[in-house]
């Protein structure tokens, strides 16, 4: 029993304990490796890739997934949203029926046949669980078969577009100071990001393709250059400035225009001017209405924009799913831009807190209301039910007491209450003129009671039971310019607001 | 050659496997049959009975987006905070019902209500509560009116009150309503009364 008489010699039970020891030591040092690496791989690690499709049926997205050093798309879920589509599979054999044509795939192969001919995949097929999966880079010869009209793959970016869907932009510099106004050949909802030295927008649901040369020069001192790239499903226009420039839009999306970010009054900096929400678009100096009369002097001291729009919701928070298609998220945005048009042809300056599809809290949205010492703040809803407008004032929680100086943060808005409800009165008012069923009423809504100056809450439903009817134009336009119209008539009660 | 002690302890832990195995066997076996079942409905008090009260349960309308009171005849226990529960509870069976002029989801429940001096009440309801309620300004404004104007009404003493979800803060009802906060009973009591028809 060779093991227990070494175990009885000291010399050798100490030899034992010693290599234990050195084996743990060693096995610590491992472990610490292995989390080192795992830990500078981390942030390295690829994000998810994805495909973008556009076609005049839908614009989609399609995860990707990587095999044998290239990336693949499963062929059901590419072809569902455009047309009636099944698979049937063997062992032998994987068919795929999209409306009347019919394509056969074999689990490893490199050709698959369409309608009895011959396609090269450019890679093996690979069927996983019941999943025909085929290489993105096939797509530009299969795809024109299975569906029968042009197909155009950008493959380097994960791109496909069917039909004659692309959005072509044109970008002109005019005025001095220099403005970059970008026409689309149709309406954009990009997001839009701000780094040193450059303004980035990201197209992630547009087909938008690149101009003829993808580096655009201006000649220009302080936007010198633009530059057009395609990556993982999204085309981004990234435009190189040497001052801080904001993005605006207009005519309904198709016109964004770039310019700088310098406050349109003489005003004390504040955190707001440095701190626009992600996807806001503030209305600038060169709108053409600005002639119009502006707010008082004394009451825009310290204050960049006269009113805040702000869209409720927005990125994961959807609102209320108003129908199978409709998201309140959406049609706050498109209820804000038609305000902030109404607010501008009235002279009135109005940022837009939330343009495209960005995550913000209430709290950040308060901030930023608070910073900028709006003269109002108009929180857009939209719901299905019950009939025409209600507009919202706060209904205050009970809270802390104000120490000093310093306010209560959930019971901020109890100095402007008073002005907040007269400022709603007559905003239903107004709406009531123009024959629509209209409430004033006090909610216990987020962010009004954080808000210091006066704010108000605007919830659109349809007249009938039609939500369809929030996303028409006209109905819009409607609620919208009576709100306009009654801030612009309260102009000079709510210039003094704090 | 394997020796001989080696293969009896081989032996001696096989058996051992092998009893241990038959051992979770069993005690799998037994714990499948006394398992409770997912919603255990057994009632952990006694139901209200005896003689009936007449409360006013203020009910939200869809239709008009109204808060209305209705007279109604419920069996009430003698304590405060029992009353209170009984209370919404009954509130509650309207908008379960079928016919529900403010329909909630299925499944929706209110879990208890405490009174805690001075003049605090927490309602704590369920989650199916909260996440199967309906998404919107007035139609959750409606909802909290509703609950707190019927307990304030009915329960004198009351100033604010807040209400929880599964026992915790949640932010919104259902995206909208604030329950962040404690409610001042008086500032919902003027929501009421802006949401009383005609108004």
């Amino acid at each position: 029993m060779p093991w227990t008489k070494k175990i009885q010699s000291g010399e050798n039970a100490g030899g034992l304990l010693v290599e234990a020891v050195s084996r743990s030591r060693v096995a610590a040092v491992a472990v610490v490796l292995l989390i080192l690496v795992w830990a500078l791989w981390l942030p390295g690690a690829p994000s998810e890739k994805h495909l973008s499709v556009y076609s005049t049926v839908a614009n989609y997205s399609l995860p990707l997934v990587q095999r044998e050093g290239r990336d693949y798309v499963g062929l059901l879920e590419l072809f569902e949203p455009l047309g009636k589509v099944s698979a049937k599979s063997d062992s032998q054999r994987w068919r795929l029926r999209y409306n009347n044509v019919q394509a056969d795939f074999q689990p490893g192969k490199t050709h698959a046949q369409v309608q009895g001919r011959d396609a090269d995949l450019g890679g093996k097929f690979l069927l996983e669980n019941g999943r025909g999966l085929v290489p993105v880079g096939s797509l530009g010869a299969l795809m024109p078969r299975v569906l029968g009209g042009p197909v155009a793959v950008h493959e380097e970016s994960d791109r496909v577009f069917i039909g004659g869907v692309a959005t072509h932009f044109t970008a002109s510099l005019t005025g001095d100071p220099a403005r970059l106004v970008l026409h689309f050949t149709a309406p954009v909802n990009p997001s839009v990001a701000t780094e040193p030295g450059a303004l980035r927008m990201t197209f992630a649901h547009e087909p938008l393709v690149a101009p003829a040369s993808p580096t655009l020069t201006f000649g220009s001192k302080t936007i010198p250059s633009a530059i057009y790239s395609e990556s993982n499903g999204m085309a981004i226009l990234t435009v190189n400035a040497l001052i801080p420039v904001m993005a605006t839009f207009g005519n309904d999306g198709r016109t964004i225009t770039v310019s700088p970010a310098a406050p349109p009054v003489s005003a004390p900096p504040n955190p707001a001017s440095q701190n626009i929400p992600p996807g806001a678009t503030p209305a600038t100096s060169a709108q053409p209405t600005q002639a119009a009369p502006a707010a008082p002097a004394a009451a825009s001291a310290g204050r960049r924009y006269f009113a805040i729009v702000d869209a409720s919701h927005g990125g994961d928070d959807h609102g209320e799913t108003l129908s199978t298609t409709l998201l309140e998220k959406d049609v706050t945005v498109a209820l804000a831009r038609s305000l902030r048009q109404e607010l501008e042809s009235r002279g009135i300056t109005t940022l837009v807190l939330r343009d495209s599809d960005a995550n913000l809290s209430v709290d950040q949205r308060a901030v930023f209301a608070n910073a900028d010492h709006a003269a109002i703040y108009i929180a857009l809803h939209a719901a299905s039910s019950g009939h025409g407008v209600r507009v919202y004032t706060s209904m205050l929680p009970i809270g802390d007491n104000d120490r000093g100086p310093f306010r209560s943060w959930s019971t901020a808005q109890h100095s402007s209450l008073q002005l907040s409800q007269s400022t709603a009165s007559l905003v239903a008012g107004e709406i009531q003129k123009r024959q629509i069923p209209v409430r004033d009423l006090s909610a216990p809504l987020r962010p009004l009671n954080n808000v210091i100056g006066p704010a108000i809450a605007v919830e659109v439903a349809p007249q009938g039971s039609d939500v369809s009817q929030l996303t028409a134009p006209d109905y819009e336009q409607l609620i919208t310019s009576a709100v306009a119209t009654a801030i612009a008539a309260a102009r000079d009660q709510l210039g003094g607001a704090p | 050659m394997i020796p001989r002690h080696l293969k009896i302890g081989m032996v001696v832990l096989l058996l051992a496997a092998l009893g241990l195995g038959v051992y979770a066997w069993h005690m799998r076996k037994a714990v499948t049959a006394t398992a409770v079942a997912p919603t255990d409905t057994r009632p952990l008090a006694p139901p209200v009975a005896g003689p009936t009260e007449g409360v006013v349960l203020f009910v939200a309308h869809d239709e008009d987006g109204t808060l209305r009171p209705e007279s109604a005849q419920i069996p009430m226990p003698s304590g405060r905070q029992q009353r209170a529960e009984e209370l919404l509870r009954a509130l509650l069976s309207i908008y379960l019902d079928k016919s529900s002029p403010h329909v909630l989801g299925a499944g929706s429940e209110i879990r208890s209500v405490f009174l805690v001096d001075p003049g605090i009440a927490v309602i704590d309801l369920n989650a199916a509560f909260a996440n199967t309620h309906r998404s919107g300004v007035l139609v959750e404004d409606l909802t909290v009116a509703s609950l707190i104007h019927t307990i304030s009404a009915n329960t004198p003493g009351i100033l604010k009150v807040q209400i929880l979800v599964d026992g915790n803060e949640r932010d919104t009802l259902a995206g909208h309503a604030d329950l962040s906060s404690y409610y001042d009973v008086s500032a919902v009591n003027q929501l009421a009364v802006q949401l009383q028809p005609g108004q």
